[in-house]
C-alpha cells in the first residue's frame, strides 16, 4: 500500500484500548516484554492455544461457521460502514469485502478435512516399514495487521487461514477506516471464543507496544517501509512474517489487441475502491499509437461505468482520509490530464483520471498511486517494456495485454513479480487456488485458499519408527570397519537408482 | 566493503542475464557439483578430518552420502518439481489458463555452520541452483580448512559469476549481510539467526533460519531400553555430540533412570571400546571456547559416566548427568557436546508439560511401545521435527522438510522443500481478449440481478450443491449450443467446439478417456468448452496445460 498512512492518527473508540505506560520509551527488548500492556492479552491466549482447546477440526469449524454468521449478520452495517470511510459502492463492497470472504470462507470448510491430514511421503527401502509423514502443526498465537483499503476483507482472509490452521489469533484493524474498526471490535469478539481470539485497536503507538511481545507468527498487509519496522521487530523473537506489501504494478498493453476491452478491464481494475487497490494496475506502458487508440476507449470505458459526471455514481468511491486525498491531489501535476482531474475536498473526490506525456522521473511514477489516476508512459516497444518494469522493484502484480499469445509470454517470462494476470485486471486474486503474495519489495509469504492453511501451519517432519529390525541399523553404528564403509556404499547406490526404477 | 559488493554484483548481473533459468543449465551445473563430490572426495574427506578429527568413514556418511543423494534426487526430480502447476478455476475464469510457475528468486545467501561444514554448504546449494538462483555461499570460519577446500573447488566446477564462495568471519559476514540479497538461508544458532533477520528485514529480504535448541527425548517405561539406548547413544555422541537435531536431554520415569544409564554405557563399549580417547570413531570439540563452555556446564552435576576431558586434544568423554534440575545449567542453553542429562519426569503429562513450558526445539524423540502414546507425544507438543523410537532419522528423508519453528527456526529445506524455499510461486491467470460479455457481471453500474450473477461465477467452485452443479452445466450448454449454432463446428469426437478456437481442428480431439467420475468438470460439453484455454487431460482431476503453460515449459 501507500507508505506512512498504516498507523497514523488514533481513533475515539478503542475496544482493547492500551492503559497509558511509559509512553512506548522503553526498549524492545524481551526484558521489558512483561511491561508491554499487550503482554498480559498474549500470554492469556497462549495458554488458550496450549491447552490444545483449538486443535480438534470441530473446534475451527465451528469458530469457521461463527464468522460466516459474523458476515451474515452484519451485512448492513459492512456495506454502512466502508460506505462511510470509503465512499465505497454496495456492489464493490458485496463484491471484494463479503463475497470474497465468504468464497473463502466456503473454500476452507469444504476442504479442511483434506488440509489438515497428515501429508503422507514417500520413504527409502530401509524405512519401508516407518510411517513418514508431514503433520500441520499450529504456531500458536498469530497477530494480523489489516490495512484500511479492504478493511474487512484483509483481516477476515488471512484469519479464516489462521483459524484453520488451529492457532489463537489478535487482530489489528486498520485505524484508518474507523467506522469499520469499530464494527470489527464491537461486533466480532461476540461471535467467536474469547478466550482464542482477540481485537486490538489503537494507532502506530499501540502496534510498537503490541509489537514488542512474541507472536507465533505475523501476518502484515501494508507498506514496504511498515514491512520493514514489523520485521525487524519480528527479528528479536525469531517469529515468521508474512509481509503483503504494495508496488507500482505495470500494465503493458501491446499494438495488437481488441482497444474495447482492454480500456474496459483495465478501467475497471484501476476505479475500482478509487484506485486504492494494492494490485490494482498503476500504470500503463505503451506505444505513442496505442495510446492514441486507447483514450477514446478509455473515456467511453469511464463513461459507461460511471455516467458522464463520476461524482455522482453510486459505484464511484472516494479517498479515505485527507491526507490521503492531499498526496494523491498532488500526483496529478505530473504529466498532463487527458481525461478527468476533477477534485473536491470536501468529498475527498478525485475524478477517473488518465495522465499522458508522464516521464519515468515525475512524482507520480516513484510511489505507488493507490488513488483514481492512470498514468501512461510511452516505451517504443516490448523490449523496451520489459526492460522498464526489470528495472524497478519487483510488484505485486504484472498485467500484459495483447491478442498475440506470444507477447504475454514473453512478459511473463522476463518479468518477475507476485503474480501475473495476462489480458486481465485483479482476477488472479479471485481464484482461492493461486497464492497471492508479493516478491522483493511487494512482499514475501502468500496467502489464500490452502496456502493460507499452509501460511500459518508449521509443515513438522515426523517419522514412526519400529523397535524392531536393530540388526538393519548396524551398519550405521560404531566402531565403523572397512566392510561397514563398503556395505553403507553401496545400499546407497541402489538407493540412488532405486529412486527411478522403484518409484 | 566494496569486494562484496562487488561478488554480489556480479552474481546479480550473472542472474540478470537470464543463463541460470534454463533446465539444462541447473542440471549441467548439478551434474558439475556432483562431479566434484566423486573427484575430490579424499580432499573433502581430508578437510572435515582436519577441522573436526572426523574420520573418514563418519564424515563420509554424514557429510558425503548426503550430498550425493540430493544431487541424485534433485538431478531426476526436478523437471516434475519445475513444472508450472495448474490450479482449479471457477466459472468467471473458466475459459482461462490458471497455474503457478515457480520461478528463480535472484541472489539467494547461504551462510553455512560448522558442525557439518560440508553438507550444510553443499545441500541448500543444491536447492538454491535447482530453483535458478545465482548464489552467494558463505562457509563458516571455525571449520577454515573445509571452508578454504570449498572456495577453492566450486569456481572449478561451477559458473564463476553465479555461484561465488565468501570466506572470513564475524565482519566478513556482517559486511556481507548489508547487501540485498533475494533470500538467506542461515544455519548456526538463534543470536545470531535474530541478526541475520533483522539485517534481511531492511531489504525485505525473506529467510530460512536453520537454527538449533534442546531436542528432548522421551523415554516411556514400556519400550526396549537395550534398542532405545543404542539408538539414543548413536544420535547422541556422534559428531563428539555438535549435532543440532542430536537428542538434548533425557525425560524418563526415576524407576529407569538407572537403567538407561546402564544400557548407555554398554553401548558405548560396544561402540568405542575400553578407551574412548583412542577409538578412531570418536571426534572432538572443534575449538577451545566451545570446550571450556561444554566444561562449565558440568560443574555441580551428578555425574553418573563418563566426565573425562583433556584440553589439549579438546577430547570430552561421552558423559551422563542424572537426577539434574530442570532449573541447571545445561538445561538452559543447547549442550552442543558429548553431555547428556537426564531429567526425570513421573508421568507424560508432566513430560509434555516440560517440554511446552521452553522453547520450540528442532527436534523431538519419543521412545515407546505404546501407540497411543506416541500419537499423543506428537499431538500436544510443537517442534521443528520429529522421530518416533529412534533419533536424527527424520532428517536423513528427503520427502520430509527439515526446519524449526519459534526458537529453532524458521522455513524448511530438504529435496523437494529446498527447491520450493528457494522459488517465487508466482500465480499466473491468462485470459483471453475476447468474451468480455461475461465480463458484464463485475462492470459498474452495478445491480442486484447483476450481483446474483456474480455470486454464481465466483461461488460456483466451491458450491459443491447439485443445484450449482446443474447451472453451469446448463450455462455451458446455452453456450455450447451458440457456439454451434454460429459456426457449425464439430470435433472428431463428435462433440461442439466453441468459435474462434485459436488452436487447429485436430488437436482438439480430447486426450483423455472420460472414464472417471462423471462430474460437471469432466463432462465432453465442457472439455471441448473450455478447450482453446485449459481442457483437463490428466485423469486425477487436475487440470492440464493450456498453451502459455506449455510453452513455458517447452521453454525451460
Amino acid at each position: 500500500m501507500e507508505t506512512g498512512t498504516v498507523f497514523p492518527q488514533l481513533p475515539e473508540s478503542q475496544a482493547k484500548r492500551a492503559p497509558e505506560g511509559d509512553g512506548g520509551k522503553g526498549s524492545v527488548d524481551g526484558d521489558t516484554m512483561s511491561r508491554s500492556p499487550f503482554a498480559g492479552l498474549v500470554s492469556y491466549l497462549r495458554a488458550s492455544w496450549l491447552s490444545g482447546k483449538t486443535r480438534p477440526m470441530e473446534y475451527r469449524v465451528a469458530q469457521l461457521e461463527a464468522l460466516g454468521r459474523f458476515l451474515d449478520d452484519n451485512k448492513q452495517q459492512i456495506l454502512d460502514a466502508t460506505a462511510s470511510d470509503l465512499g465505497k459502492a454496495p456492489f464493490e463492497t458485496e463484491l471484494s469485502e463479503i463475497l470474497l470472504c465468504k468464497n473463502e470462507l466456503h473454500e476452507t470448510l469444504n476442504n479442511l478435512s483434506r488440509w489438515m491430514k497428515d501429508e503422507k511421503v514417500d520413504r527409502t527401502l530401509a524405512m519401508q516399514l516407518d510411517s513418514a509423514f508431514i503433520r500441520k502443526d499450529p504456531y500458536g498465537v498469530v497477530l494480523i495487521i489489516a490495512p484500511w483499503n479492504y478493511p474487512i476483507q484483509l483481516f477476515l482472509v488471512p484469519l479464516i487461514g489462521a483459524i484453520a490452521a488451529g492457532n489463537c489469533v489478535i487482530v489489528k484493524p486498520s485505524e484508518v477506516s474507523k467506522k469499520t474498526e469499530r464494527l470489527v471490535a464491537e461486533a466480532l469478539p461476540s461471535y467467536l471464543d474469547k478466550d482464542c481470539f482477540a481485537v486490538v485497536t489503537g494507532g502506530v503507538q499501540e502496534t510498537t507496544r503490541l509489537l514488542e511481545n512474541k507472536f507465533d507468527y505475523i501476518f502484515f498487509t501494508g507498506s514496504p517501509s511498515v514491512g520493514r519496522i514489523v520485521m525487524t521487530a519480528a527479528a528479536k523473537h525469531l517469529t515468521p512474517v508474512t509481509l503483503e506489501l504494495g508496488g507500482k504494478n505495470p500494465c503493458y498493453v501491446s499494438d495488437t489487441c481488441d482497444v474495447t476491452n482492454v480500456a474496459r478491464r483495465v478501467a475497471w481494475g484501476r476505479f475500482f475502491n478509487a484506485g486504492q487497490t494494492c494490485i490494482a494496475p498503476d500504470y500503463l506502458l505503451c506505444t505513442l499509437e496505442m495510446q492514441e487508440k486507447l483514450l477514446p476507449a478509455l473515456q467511453k470505458a469511464i463513461n459507461d461505468f460511471y455516467g458522464p459526471n463520476p461524482r455522482e455514481s453510486p459505484d464511484f468511491g472516494r479517498i479515505v482520509s485527507d491526507k490521503q486525498f492531499q498526496r494523491v491531489q498532488r500526483l496529478l501535476s505530473s504529466g498532463r490530464v487527458a481525461i478527468g482531474g476533477q477534485t473536491d475536498e470536501a468529498e475527498r473526490y478525485i475524478a477517473p483520471t488518465v495522465l499522458v506525456d508522464v516521464q519515468p522521473s515525475d512524482p507520480i511514477m516513484q510511489e505507488e498511486v493507490f488513488g483514481p489516476i492512470l498514468p501512461i508512459v510511452i516505451i517504443a516497444n516490448v523490449d523496451e517494456a520489459i526492460d522498464f518494469i526489470n528495472s524497478r522493484e519487483r510488484p505485486l502484480a504484472v498485467y500484459a495485454f495483447s491478442s498475440d499469445d506470444k507477447v504475454v509470454n514473453q512478459v511473463l517470462e522476463r518479468t518477475s513479480s507476485g503474480g501475473f494476470c495476462g489480458n486481465d485486471t485483479l482476477m488472479h486474486v479471485t481464484l482461492p487456488s493461486l497464492p497471492f503474495g508479493g516478491i522483493g519489495n511487494s512482499g514475501l509469504g502468500t496467502h489464500h485458499g490452502k496456502f493460507s492453511f499452509d501460511t500459518f501451519s508449521h509443515p513438522r517432519g515426523c517419522l514412526k519408527r519400529g523397535m524392531g529390525r536393530e540388526s538393519l541399523n548396524a551398519p550405521r553404528y560404531p566402531p565403523y570397519s572397512q566392510r561397514k564403509f563398503g556395505l553403507i556404499q553401496a545400499t546407497s547406490k541402489v538407493t540412488r537408482r532405486s529412486d527411478c526404477t522403484l518409484l | 566493503m566494496e569486494k562484496m559488493q562487488q561478488i554480489v554484483g556480479r552474481a546479480r548481473a550473472a542472474f540478470r542475464s537470464g543463463r541460470s533459468r534454463p533446465l539444462e543449465f541447473r542440471i549441467q551445473q548439478l551434474k558439475a557439483l556432483q562431479r566434484m563430490v566423486q573427484e575430490k572426495e579424499k580432499e573433502i574427506l581430508a578437510a572435515i578430518k582436519a577441522d573436526l578429527n572426523k574420520c573418514g568413514y563418519n564424515a563420509y556418511s554424514h557429510e558425503i552420502l548426503g550430498v550425493l543423494g540430493e544431487l541424485a534426487l534433485t538431478m531426476e526430480k526436478l523437471p516434475s518439481w519445475a513444472a508450472p502447476q495448474p490450479v482449479k478455476k471457477n466459472l468467471l475464469t473458466m475459459r482461462d489458463e490458471a497455474y503457478i510457475n515457480y520461478e528463480p528468486l535472484g541472489v539467494v545467501l547461504v551462510i553455512g555452520a560448522w558442525n557439518y561444514p560440508f553438507v550444510l554448504v553443499m545441500q541448500p546449494l543444491i536447492g538454491a541452483i535447482a530453483a535458478g538462483n545465482a548464489v552467494v555461499v558463505k562457509p563458516s570460519e571455525v571449520s577454515e580448512n573445509t571452508a578454504r577446500l570449498v572456495a577453492e573447488l566450486l569456481p572449478q566446477y561451477l559458473d564463476k559469476d553465479l555461484y561465488a564462495v565468501v570466506t572470513g568471519g564475524v565482519p566478513e559476514t556482517t559486511e556481507l549481510l548489508t547487501q540485498r540479497f533475494d533470500h538467506i538461508l542461515y544455519t548456526g544458532n538463534s543470536a545470531v539467526g535474530k541478526i541475520v533477520m533483522a539485517a534481511a528485514a531492511k531489504h525485505l529480504t525473506p529467510v530460512t533460519l536453520e537454527l538449533g535448541g534442546k531436542s528432548p527425548c522421551y523415554i516411556d517405561k514400556d519400550c526396549d531400553l537395550a534398542v532405545a539406548c543404542r539408538r539414543i547413544t548413536w544420535g547422541k555422541y556422534m559428531n563428539c555430540g555438535q549435532t543440532c537435531i542430536a537428542p538434548d536431554y533425557i525425560l524418563c520415569d526415576p524407576s529407569i533412570q538407572s537403567k538407561v544409564v546402564e544400557n548407555i554405557k554398554a553401548t558405548l563399549k560396544e561402540f568405542y571400546g575400553e578407551d574412548v580417547k583412542s577409538s578412531p570413531d570418536y571426534e572432538r570439540i572443534v575449538n577451545q571456547r566451545h570446550f571450556k563452555r561444554i566444561l562449565g556446564l558440568l560443574e555441580g552435576q551428578k555425574i553418573a559416566l563418563g566426565g573425562e576431558t583433556d584440553e589439549a586434544s579438546r577430547f570430552i568423554a561421552p558423559t551422563i548427568l542424572t537426577d539434574v534440575s530442570p532449573e541447571s545449567k545445561v538445561m538452559e542453553e543447547e549442550i552442543f557436546g558429548p553431555v547428556l542429562p537426564i531429567v526425570t519426569v513421573k508421568s507424560v503429562e508432566e513430560a509434555i508439560e516440560f517440554i511446552n513450558l521452553r522453547e520450540k526445539p528442532l527436534a523431538l524423540y519419543v521412545f515407546s511401545n505404546n501407540k497411543q502414546l506416541i500419537r499423543r507425544m506428537i499431538a500436544e507438543t510443537s517442534s521443528g521435527g520429529m522421530t518416533a523410537n529412534d533419533v536424527i532419522m527424520h532428517s536423513v528423508l528427503p520427502e520430509l522438510p527439515f526446519g524449526g519453528v519459534g526458537h529453532s527456526g524458521m522455513g524448511a529445506y530438504h529435496g523437494r522443500h529446498s527447491f520450493q524455499t528457494f522459488s517465487h510461486h508466482r500465480a499466473c491467470l491468462v485470459k483471453d481478449l475476447r468474451w468480455d460479455v461475461v465480463n458484464r457481471v463485475r462492470y459498474p453500474p452495478g445491480s442486484e440481478e447483476i450481483m446474483q450473477l456474480a455470486k454464481l461465477f465466483l461461488l460456483k467452485h466451491c458450491n459443491r450443491s447439485r443445484v450449482g452443479q446443474f447451472i453451469s452445466a446448463l450455462l455451458a450448454a446455452v453456450k455450447a449450443l451458440v457456439a454451434k449454432v454460429s459456426l457449425g463446428l464439430c470435433c472428431p469426437c463428435g462433440c461442439v467446439l466453441p468459435a474462434l478456437s485459436p488452436e487447429p481442428l485436430l488437436t482438439l480431439h480430447h486426450p483423455i478417456p472420460l472414464s472417471s467420475a462423471p462430474s460437471l468438470e469432466d463432462s465432453s460439453l465442457f472439455l471441448c468448452l473450455s478447450r482453446c484455454c485449459a481442457p483437463i487431460e490428466r485423469g486425477d482431476g487436475q487440470p492440464a496445460l493450456g498453451p502459455t503453460a506449455r510453452s513455458l515449459q517447452s521453454y525451460r
